[in-house]
């Protein structure tokens, strides 16, 4: 009863949260309803009995990924909403309500076929994450390490990437930046000019002593 | 009761909305959000099969997929800083140079 209420729970908000981030104009609402919708997701995993994959997918995901999301948003522009031409709005949602019904059918194919038997089944008696880790450094333990060479490459990438130029300003205009500096330097050469003043007046008042 | 078919079904309707907004976005970074959404869906099929089965092949390919989608995150979005220092702009109509 109590699985049935969760999932029903975390099915309708999941659904709502990605439906506004496919459909919002503002950058900023769809970032945090797809870190909202991501936070349910994981709802499933733990009602699914891969606890260690719910707490992954809220580590990586929600904590990693959309963090590295909020800080690209600090190149672009994300205050203002985005325009977007749509050619043809009917043959999108035709396309995918098609899309739905060959997924439900595809999805709902290896129910019938009952002829398949676990190839690696859940150990009895210890915990989700010791299961998975027995699994993962026996027989996954090549495409492991494959994947940490890869995060390593897409690290490196990156870096080499959004590195360049990073001291040159994206989003504030030229002018703007000018105007700031200029101010800047014209409050120091004031501070410098309020200093030459109070210097005279001292040594003024020095040699009238 | 919550059997798999429920689960299934729930990943392919959130697929399906992934896949529509990668068809009605132009814009770079929405795609990007269509997509984490369709490889979050696959996630939820994975671990739903692997429960169903008993089976802990469909987690571990749930941890790869993750795995695959923080590079590509990664690398993605140092793409989109390149490519909005060259065009000021992420708007697919405005960076296509080929006709068609």
């Amino acid at each position: 009863m109590y699985e049935f209420i969760a999932f029903y729970i975390f099915a309708i908000s999941t659904v709502v949260l990605f439906g506004i981030t496919v459909m919002s104009k503002n950058v900023l609402y769809a970032m945090t309803s797809l870190a909202g919708g991501m936070v349910m997701i994981s709802g499933f995993f733990f009602l699914l009995g891969a606890d260690f994959l719910g707490v992954v997918q809220l580590i990586v995901y929600v904590g990693a990924v959309m963090a590295l999301y909020a800080f690209a948003m600090m190149f672009f522009d994300a205050t203002k909403d985005i325009k977007e031409k749509h050619q043809n709005p009917t043959l999108t949602i035709v396309l995918g309500a098609l899309m739905a019904l060959v997924f439900v059918f595809i999805f709902s194919a290896p129910i019938i076929g009952e002829n398949i038997e676990a190839l690696y089944p859940v150990v009895e008696g210890v915990g989700n994450a010791q299961a998975v880790g027995m699994v993962l450094f026996t027989k996954y333990l090549v495409p492991f390490e494959l994947a940490a060479v890869m995060l390593l490459v897409a690290m490196i990438a990156g870096i080499i990437l959004a590195g360049k130029k990073m001291d040159h300003s994206l989003t504030t205009h030229d002018d703007a930046v000018d105007e700031v500096l200029h101010h800047r330097f014209e409050s120091e050469s004031d501070a410098i000019h309020d200093a030459e003043k109070i210097a005279d007046r001292a040594e003024r008042e020095g040699a009238g002593k | 009761m919550i059997g798999v078919s429920h689960y299934l079904i729930l990943s392919g309707l959130l697929f399906s909305i992934g896949f529509v907004g990668v068809l009605r976005r132009k814009n770079l970074l929405m795609l990007f959000f269509a997509t984490e959404i369709m490889l979050n869906a696959v996630n939820i099929a994975f671990a739903a099969i692997g429960n169903y089965y008993g089976d802990l092949s469909g987690q571990m390919f749930a941890f790869f997929v993750i795995a695959v989608a923080a590079s590509e995150v990664a690398v993605g979005l140092g793409l989109l800083i390149v490519l909005y220092k060259k065009y000021g702009s992420l708007d697919l109509e405005v960076i296509a140079n080929m006709k068609g």
